[in-house]
């Protein structure tokens, strides 16, 4: 079951370009971004039992990273900025996760918000060096050494780009798929199930939480640059705690237990705010309305309701 | 600096509430920053119709009051939608919160529209006074002296009331109060609701010295979350210390180094988590 859902996804995404008109593709592609995000966030919620409510800070730290290269140093290589913003998100998560780690729930929640505001105010106040509000600008990267000079923005973004950020995607779920089956991603279940016991069978429960904060730390880094690209620009939003909500919604949406809720959650959101938004200038207040009714009914999201009995991710 | 002990006052309130909800319902609120706001939207239209219907002037802080208490009444329908989570995970308490914030913030839009709304001519109605050089609008003082009102009245209400003694009780012990014939639904309506009113008071007490935005909300729930993580969760007097806190240092860095305004903040936040985990006035439990 899951596999042929798993199946009919990757078919639908590749056979996308040739199916959906440009405007739509244009959406798709902040969500793929997203899922790459969610897979990350989810190795933290759905895999660890850790809420993070800042997940945005590395989100915020790719496309920022993607910002700084593509225009104040001319690095135009996408391959290269995906390395420096992994890096940069891995540099930073380190001592940040440290810090977080040391906390479980409420207040794990709680530390991470607090240091996405942090990272939120310094994009905010120091003009100089983030462009403030207006954040900076993110120029057209080049893919494996090609620059596509002869397309436009939209045929860019539609052609190439589409297909190397589906690449991406899919590399990043074959990655994460490999760490959550793998014995280590069976010690974060542990870590969640049961952190005591996990403790005394000598699984080392902070650093696994640490090292799992990371890996969500590299995967929302590299996520929030295929965000940034598309819409040109890195602003301090991206760090701001509604997104990190949002992230978490998106998750929660798609079904946290399922390895392809993030994929649904983020296709879904995006393509639900469109319609909404184009219908209501609440739209808000329809997403609250959706989400308060996932977490009271639907709590294991749309996933769960297609694949009732689906193995945990 | 006083700015800063006016901006304490309003925060303490919206602490406060945060931090009752928490203490007994363990449900850490998201939305009492859109309560806050709420507070603030309500106050203005209150005001404004108050005056249209010529209310003295100097009366309007009375005004303001009544519109934070009335708006108290959304307190039980909302607490009736939690109530359908309190025995899910954390992070689904969290997130239910998090719908009330999106669903608030367009209501607010939805009513009063997107523009800043301000409350124009009554701030300095009571006139100015001179402490120490500088000029503060009595207003300010008023609000202060509100805060503390409210601070020392739940102080006591929580300490000998028969209500804060369950109060204190259940948050002790949930079960425990339960099995000595505490009706634990009536309580968290109670607690809930006062909670909301703590924060729409504290929304229509600050709105004659601002404007009331759309995004105040959502702002001021962070400035809330830092000072019951100063203060601990879960304790009145952390809130109190807490927002004091946080209020004069954000008042000194706007006048001094406007940059670090919220970064100062955050860093007090993380070094309190890092050296007191439990926060500065903290129980043992947590």
């Amino acid at each position: 079951m899951a596999r042929a859902l798993g199946l009919a996804a990757v078919t639908a995404l590749v056979a996308a370009p040739w199916i959906l008109p440009p405007y739509h593709l244009t959406l798709l592609l902040p969500a793929l971004g997203y899922s790459i995000a969610l897979l990350g966030l989810n190795l933290l919620f759905g895999t660890t039992g850790l809420l993070s409510f800042g997940h945005a800070l590395f989100v915020a730290l790719g496309a920022y990273t993607a910002a700084v290269m593509t225009t104040h140093l001319g690095i135009k290589a996408f391959e290269l900025v995906l390395a420096a913003a992994a890096g940069v998100a891995a540099v930073v998560a380190v001592p940040v996760g440290l810090l977080c780690v040391r906390y479980v729930k409420i207040y794990f929640g709680m530390l991470t918000l607090a240091f996405g505001m942090l990272f939120y105010s310094f994009l905010y106040k120091f003009y100089t060096l983030t462009g403030g509000d207006e954040g900076i600008r993110v120029g057209r990267p080049t893919l494996l050494g090609q620059a596509f000079e002869d397309l436009d923005k939209v045929a860019f973004l539609t052609g190439p780009f589409y297909y190397y950020a589906l690449g991406l995607l899919g590399l990043a779920a074959l990655g994460m798929h490999r760490i959550v089956t793998s014995p280590f991603g069976l010690c974060l279940r542990a870590v969640r199930e049961n952190p005591d016991k996990a403790g005394s069978l000598a699984v080392g429960v902070r650093s696994y939480r640490l090292a799992a904060f990371v890996v969500a730390a590299v995967f929302g880094a590299v996520g929030g640059t295929l965000l940034a690209v598309p819409t040109g620009l890195a602003d301090p939003l991206l760090a701001y705690w509604t997104h990190s909500g949002n992230l978490v919604f998106m998750l929660l949406l798609g079904g946290f237990e399922h390895f392809l809720g993030p994929l649904v959650g983020a296709v879904v959101f995006i393509f639900l705010q469109d319609q909404v938004m184009s219908l209501t200038p609440y739209w808000r207040f329809v997403f609250g309305v959706i989400l308060a009714v996932v977490v009271i009914f639907f709590p294991r999201g749309l996933m769960g309701l297609l694949a009732p009995r689906a193995r945990a991710a | 600096m006083l700015g800063g002990v006016f901006h304490a006052a309003v925060l303490f309130l919206v602490a406060a509430g945060l931090q009752l909800v928490f203490g007994v319902q363990r449900i850490l609120n998201l939305a009492c920053g859109s309560f806050y706001a709420l507070g603030a939207y309500t106050g203005v239209s209150a005001v404004g119709w108050a005056l249209g219907a010529g209310l003295p002037a100097p009366l309007f802080v009375l005004v303001l009051l009544a519109a934070g208490v009335a708006l108290a009444a959304i307190g039980p329908p909302i607490e009736r939608l939690l109530r359908t989570i309190y025995d899910r995970d954390e992070a689904f308490q969290l997130l239910l919160t998090f719908a009330l914030v999106l669903m608030l913030e367009d209501v607010i839009r939805f009513v009063w529209g997107t523009a800043p709304v301000q409350l124009g001519g009554v701030y300095l109605v009571y006139g100015q006074a001179r402490i120490a050089s500088t000029t503060v609008p009595v207003y300010n003082l008023v609000v202060i002296a509100a805060g503390a009102l409210i601070a020392l009245g739940m102080g006591w209400f929580l300490a000998r009331s028969r209500f804060g003694r369950i109060v204190r009780a259940t948050a002790e012990n949930r079960e425990m109060a339960e099995a000595l014939g505490v009706d634990m639904s009536r309580v968290y309506v109670r607690v809930f609701t006062l909670g909301v009113g703590l924060g729409t008071v504290g929304g229509a007490l600050v709105i004659p010295a601002t404007a009331a935005m759309n995004e105040m909300g959502i702002e001021l729930i962070v400035e809330a979350f830092a000072v019951v993580v100063i203060g601990g969760l879960g304790s009145m007097r952390g809130a109190a210390a807490g927002a004091l806190i946080v209020g004069v240092l954000k008042g000194v860095a706007i006048a001094t180094w406007p940059e670090v305004e919220m970064l100062a903040i955050y860093v007090i936040v993380i070094a309190v988590l890092v050296l007191r985990p439990a926060g500065l006035f903290a129980r043992a439990t947590a």
